[in-house]
């Protein structure tokens, strides 16, 4: 009998890792609850709880109307450009929020072209601030990513249903009730959790484009209530009130979203049917327009100031590239280890669920509590920030290897093992080929949402040290417009750069 | 991986002035923007102090006073500077902060005897906009015009806060009912003063809540007279810059002699054209000066009546804008 190195699936390092991610969510929460102690919320804090819930439900509601017509009409129409537009749906989840904010308001501020356009005709002026500022920042972040699941749906639909719909000449009304009304039943639920936990706990949105105590939201109010008040009783209420929040929608979300899909089908052309070219081809129009043109805005705004961009930019471009991909490898070795062990415990998975409910900035609460007044808040910036990310993006990492991992198991655990193969052997030749694509899509997405992403940062940092979105923030506030845009620019390329190449090197080939 | 060797350059800075002694001034972002007072300052004074002065920009003034709570004795700064007569109870209260032990000749509207803190520059506030139409001449047009204006929050800036007691001082009991009045005249609530003065150069709003000096920004550094303040018939709050010694300090020598030097003609010349305010001591003003409004009646709550009032004025303005 040949020697082996070792069982084909390490157990231990998956448990011990399991074990870390445990305790770095349990601590920090263990923190926050001592200091809330029997602190009740106070009026202002319910209003930001009201008003966390409110808009999230309106954002949620106008980007299903929204994506509903557009799904279907990309569903089943083909014309030039159709894979570029599907392709367009996928950068907004990819993108810094920061350089999407300042595209939004190149399109919609005062100044904008829209309402250069309204002013010409002698319309009244729109403003992108409030509440209406930030429905709109969550449609464009939203609405693509309802699109995809709503047309992955109507692409599932089984093309004899729609010949058999076609060949009894169903009328529109009977064929939705019978054929797309039971897919929509089954998709927008889902989709729906999915956008509205996004918007519990979106952040640089409100940041940006709310702020005044008519638009503060519970990620907003931590920021303030440290920032602003020093006052981390009330940061720590705050936070277990968001937790409960996102946590639950978070559960729902998981129960109601069938496993991640890791490779978004660019998919195929559905017969055309029906009629309503007119009404298609104007929502295609609307929808290419309004994704697009904040992200020319950001381009044209940007590229003329890219070369004489401060030096501080750069820094904070390296210091941001270094963290997107420690975060990446943290990511993949985790989510890697915790597999292996979850072949054995299964239930080892639930370890990296409390990633989906824990936002950064609670998190970044708790974190603080731990070590104040040990340490300076600035020496926690950085780890808090990767520790943040890692968690985040744990869960998505998970449920795309997982099940890849499983599969190469089952399909060559049995023969390997009695072939005696080497753990090199079957990490190299085995393991390595089959989950290359989920791990590097995987490492994409955390590096990139690592790269663009302003939280725990945005409570700690101190005025030397800066990621590249907290650098664009500052600059926009000091009125530099133009040096902003150009910084975003950088941080858009940067940040598709890292997905692209992520995804690229381990592509299948 | 050309990344990577950007990155050493993160820490040749800090390393290279390891050797002289340095003294950290945490202040707000516009004194430290390189057309705000601090690069000259820092030259001027760094001359003949054989020291580095590092200015750390953390937001507007009032968010200054939680960074310092945040960090609490563990802070690295050795003077605050940018509170203004608003915040210093509440920032005495703190415990963190040394007298000063200095009686220098200012030059103020109001007299002055914080053992603590001493003034640097001072200023009226007032709404800013562009020139060429009637604007309103007191709070209560302004919240029955549809002018859209765009305002600091209180609890970070320090422009915000002396807009809220501006309100209180004039209005009192009835200040809740202006707010409501104002609250669908305002475009947005910004952090700090800058991204505030940003907005409205980009013209999402009509006004900001800024200074009756700002205009001559425009004056002196544009050769722009399309921007004026709007004379209030209330009259204008007075805000009066303050910088104070942290206990802490582990330049007590040095952060003393900063202080002292703040109050000498190399820092207070550059005021007037770099920060845009009037100077603390007798300064000659540049002609652009001449043409600011010099409103009637100065609005100034002492700083034990402004700590008094402060939560009470800031609940407020909040409950009234979250409506």
């Amino acid at each position: 009998m040949a020697r082996r190195a070792g069982p084909l699936t390490p157990v231990w390092p998956g448990l011990v890792l399991a074990a870390l991610v445990a305790l770095a969510v349990t601590a920090p929460l263990a923190a926050l609850l001592a200091r809330a102690g029997t602190a009740a919320p106070g009026p202002a804090d319910w209003a930001a709880l009201r008003f966390t819930l409110w808009q999230a439900v309106l954002s949620t509601l106008l980007s299903l109307i929204c994506a509903i017509p557009l799904a279907r009409a990309l569903a089943r129409r083909r014309f030039p450009g159709r894979d570029a537009l599907v392709l367009l749906l996928g950068v907004p989840f990819v993108l810094p929020v920061i350089a999407g904010v300042l595209g939004l308001l190149a399109v919609f501020g005062r100044n904008g072209w829209i309402n250069a356009g309204l002013a010409a005709v002698g319309l009244p002026a729109l403003s992108p601030y409030g509440l209406q500022g930030i429905l709109l920042a969550h449609l464009f972040f939203n609405l693509p990513l309802v699109t995809r699941m709503l047309l992955q749906g109507w692409q599932a639909i089984p093309a004899e249903r729609l010949r058999m719909a076609e060949s009894l000449a169903l009328t529109p009304r009977a064929r939705f009730a019978h054929i797309e009304g039971p897919m929509l039943r089954a998709v927008l639920p889902g989709a729906a959790v999915v956008v509205f936990t996004l918007c519990l706990s979106s952040f640089s949105v409100a940041l940006i484009l709310g702020g005044g105590p008519g638009a503060t939201t519970l990620e907003l109010a931590i920021y303030q209530a440290f920032r602003f008040d020093f006052a981390p009783d009330r940061a720590a209420v705050l936070g277990l009130l968001q937790l409960t929040l996102v946590g639950t929608a978070g559960l729902v979300a998981l129960w109601l979203v069938p496993a991640a899909q890791a490779e978004a089908s660019r998919g195929r052309v559905l017969r055309h049917w029906g009629g309503g070219r007119g009404f298609d081809a104007a929502i295609i129009t609307i929808a290419a327009l309004f994704l697009s043109a904040p992200l020319v805005a950001v381009l044209l705004r940007g590229a003329p100031g890219v070369v004489d961009l401060p030096p501080s930019v750069w820094r904070a471009a390296a210091l941001s590239v270094t963290l997107s991909v420690v975060v990446a490898a943290l990511v993949v070795i985790m989510a890697g280890g915790i597999a292996l062990a979850a072949l054995r415990f299964p239930l080892l998975e639930i370890t990296a669920l409390p990633g989906l409910a824990l936002s950064p900035l609670v998190l970044g609460t708790g974190l603080f509590l731990l070590v104040y007044p040990r340490l300076s808040p600035e020496a926690l910036a950085l780890p808090a920030t990767v520790l943040a990310n890692t968690l985040a993006a744990l869960p998505f990492a998970l449920r795309l290897i997982l099940p890849r991992l499983q599969q190469a198991v089952a399909d060559h655990g049995r023969l390997a093992a009695s072939l005696g193969l080497s753990r090199g052997i079957w990490f190299a030749r085995i393991l390595w080929p089959a989950l290359r694509p989920a791990i590097g899509l995987a490492a994409g997405v955390a590096a990139a949402l690592a790269m663009g992403d302003l939280g725990v940062i945005a409570l700690f940092a101190d005025a030397d040290r800066a990621t590249l979105p907290l650098q664009v923030m500052r600059l926009m506030g000091s009125y530099r417009s133009d040096a902003a845009a150009a910084a975003a620019l950088v941080l858009v390329a940067i940040s598709l750069t890292l997905f692209w190449a992520c995804e690229r090197v381990t592509r299948d080939a | 991986m050309r990344y990577l060797s950007l990155v050493p350059g993160l820490f040749l800075s800090s390393m290279a002035l390891a050797d002289t002694p340095v003294l950290t001034v945490l202040t707000y972002d516009s004194f430290v923007s390189e057309w705000g007072p601090g690069p000259a300052v820092e030259k001027a004074f760094e001359a003949d102090c054989a020291c580095d002065l590092r200015f750390v920009g953390a937001g507007d003034g009032a968010a200054l006073l939680a960074r310092l709570q945040l960090e609490g004795t563990a802070s690295e700064a050795d003077i605050v500077l940018g509170l203004d007569t608003n915040l210093t109870a509440a920032a005495t209260a703190t415990g963190l902060f040394a007298p000063h032990g200095a009686t220098p000749k200012l030059a103020l509207p109001v007299a002055w005897n914080d053992p603590n803190f001493l003034p640097f520059d001072w200023g009226w506030f007032a709404f800013v906009g562009n020139a060429g139409r009637d604007y309103p001449t007191d709070f209560k047009a302004l919240a029955a015009s549809d002018l859209k204006i765009v305002i600091q929050d209180p609890r970070s800036s320090t422009p915000g806060l002396g807009l809220v007691m501006w309100v209180k001082a004039a209005y009192g009991d009835q200040a809740g009912a202006i707010w409501a009045d104002l609250a669908d005249n305002i475009v947005t609530v910004t952090p700090g003063w800058s991204e505030a003065y940003g907005l409205f150069l980009e013209g999402e709003a009509d006004l900001v809540l800024s200074y009756t000096t700002s205009p001559a920004y425009h004056l002196i550094a544009e050769s722009d007279a399309g921007k004026v303040a709007l004379p209030f018939t209330e009259g204008h709050y007075l805000q009066v810059e303050v910088a104070g010694k942290l206990a802490g300090t582990d330049q007590p020598a040095l952060a003393d002699r900063f202080l002292q030097f703040m109050l000498s003609p190399a820092f207070q010349d550059v005021i007037p054209t770099t920060n845009w305010m009037y100077p603390a001591t007798e300064t000659a003003l540049p002609d652009g000066f001449a043409a600011m409004i010099q409103p009637a009646t100065s609005l100034l709550l002492s700083a034990d009546d402004a700590q008094a009032a402060r939560d009470a004025a800031v609940e407020e303005w909040r409950a009234a804008l979250a409506r």
